[in-house]
């Protein structure tokens, strides 16, 4: 359950989140450039709501990430625990080698994912009060960009430090990690 | 082509000043959790969580009443939106720092 939710949380909505941008980006500059034609209302209205769900989907990776998936990232192994693999965190810190993916890439991930959804709820609100008007706007316009362009790269430390977590400590329930030799001796509750 | 009236730019140069605000909170409120245990314990809003749910929460709500107010006083106002962009921008690059664990570790002496 806890490895199908972090899944969902790095590949459904991180995923969707940082496929999102480009396009995102793609969108805003083509139907707002002064040297193209203007947009349809068609084509804005959906520039305007593909942009909402985007800062949507940015809000529930992040809250998801925070109060689902990050307690049990950083839960602490009851005393005598041999196997840590149900615990990331202590699992992580456990070895020399990969000590950095926590205090470093986990560190930066976990605060750093949280400006994306921020800068992105701006550049749909942007985009859905000024619309194509934003050709005439310029000093707007080079700044939605430019928050958009933020905004990816705040998403894609947050999803490649998840990709190299997943890797080398997976979130896991300690009940699918092989029982330990002191479970066994039934010295761990 | 949609006809969208001239708005003032009061609007958005609110979003974007309010956007620098909240995201230089959150990561001086990190640098701050990171280098006291009494703030990093008071802001363990949902203690599994620790501070990071603090932290997210205020500069959440800090991000979105600096937005009502500072949309509240520009919405219908022509500003100097060079000078209040280059205030964002200097927030969020305050913000970004404040995020990044090495220089964290440098204000803090680390």
């Amino acid at each position: 359950m806890r490895h199908f939710l972090t899944l969902l949380h790095g590949w459904g909505a991180g995923g969707i989140f940082l496929v999102g941008f480009p396009l995102a980006l793609i969108a805003i500059a083509g139907t707002t450039s002064s040297a193209t034609h203007p947009p349809s209302e068609r084509e804005e209205f959906f520039v305007k709501r593909a942009l909402q769900a985007l800062a949507a989907v940015g809000w529930i990776a992040v809250t998801a990430g925070t109060y689902v998936i990050y307690p049990w990232y950083r839960a602490k192994p009851p005393a005598g625990t041999a196997d840590l693999a149900g615990y990331p965190r202590s699992l992580l810190l456990s070895h020399p080698d990969t000590a950095w993916l926590h205090s470093f890439g986990m560190e930066w991930k976990e605060h750093v994912a949280w400006l994306a959804p921020i800068l992105l709820t701006v550049v749909a609100y942007i985009y859905t009060t000024y619309g194509a008007s934003l050709a005439r706007h310029r000093g707007i316009r080079a700044t939605a960009l430019a928050f958009t362009v933020l905004a990816f790269f705040a998403a894609g430390v947050a999803g490649e430090f998840g990709k190299l977590l997943g890797d080398h400590a997976p979130v896991q329930s300690p009940a699918a990690a092989p029982v330990t030799a002191q479970a066994q001796a039934g010295t761990v509750k | 082509m949609s006809i969208t009236a001239d708005i003032p730019n009061g609007r958005a140069a609110a979003a974007f000043l309010a956007a620098g605000i909240g995201s230089f909170v959150f990561g001086a409120l990190s640098l701050a959790g990171d280098a006291s245990p009494a703030i990093n314990k008071a802001l363990a809003f949902y203690v599994p969580s620790g501070a990071l749910s603090g932290v997210s929460t205020v500069a959440v709500v800090l991000w979105l009443v600096a937005w009502f107010v500072l949309a509240t006083l520009w919405r219908r106002k022509q500003v100097a939106l060079k000078t209040i962009n280059l205030t964002a921008f200097g927030l969020l690059a305050g913000g970004f720092l404040l995020t990044f664990p090495p220089f964290m570790d440098l204000l803090q002496g680390k």
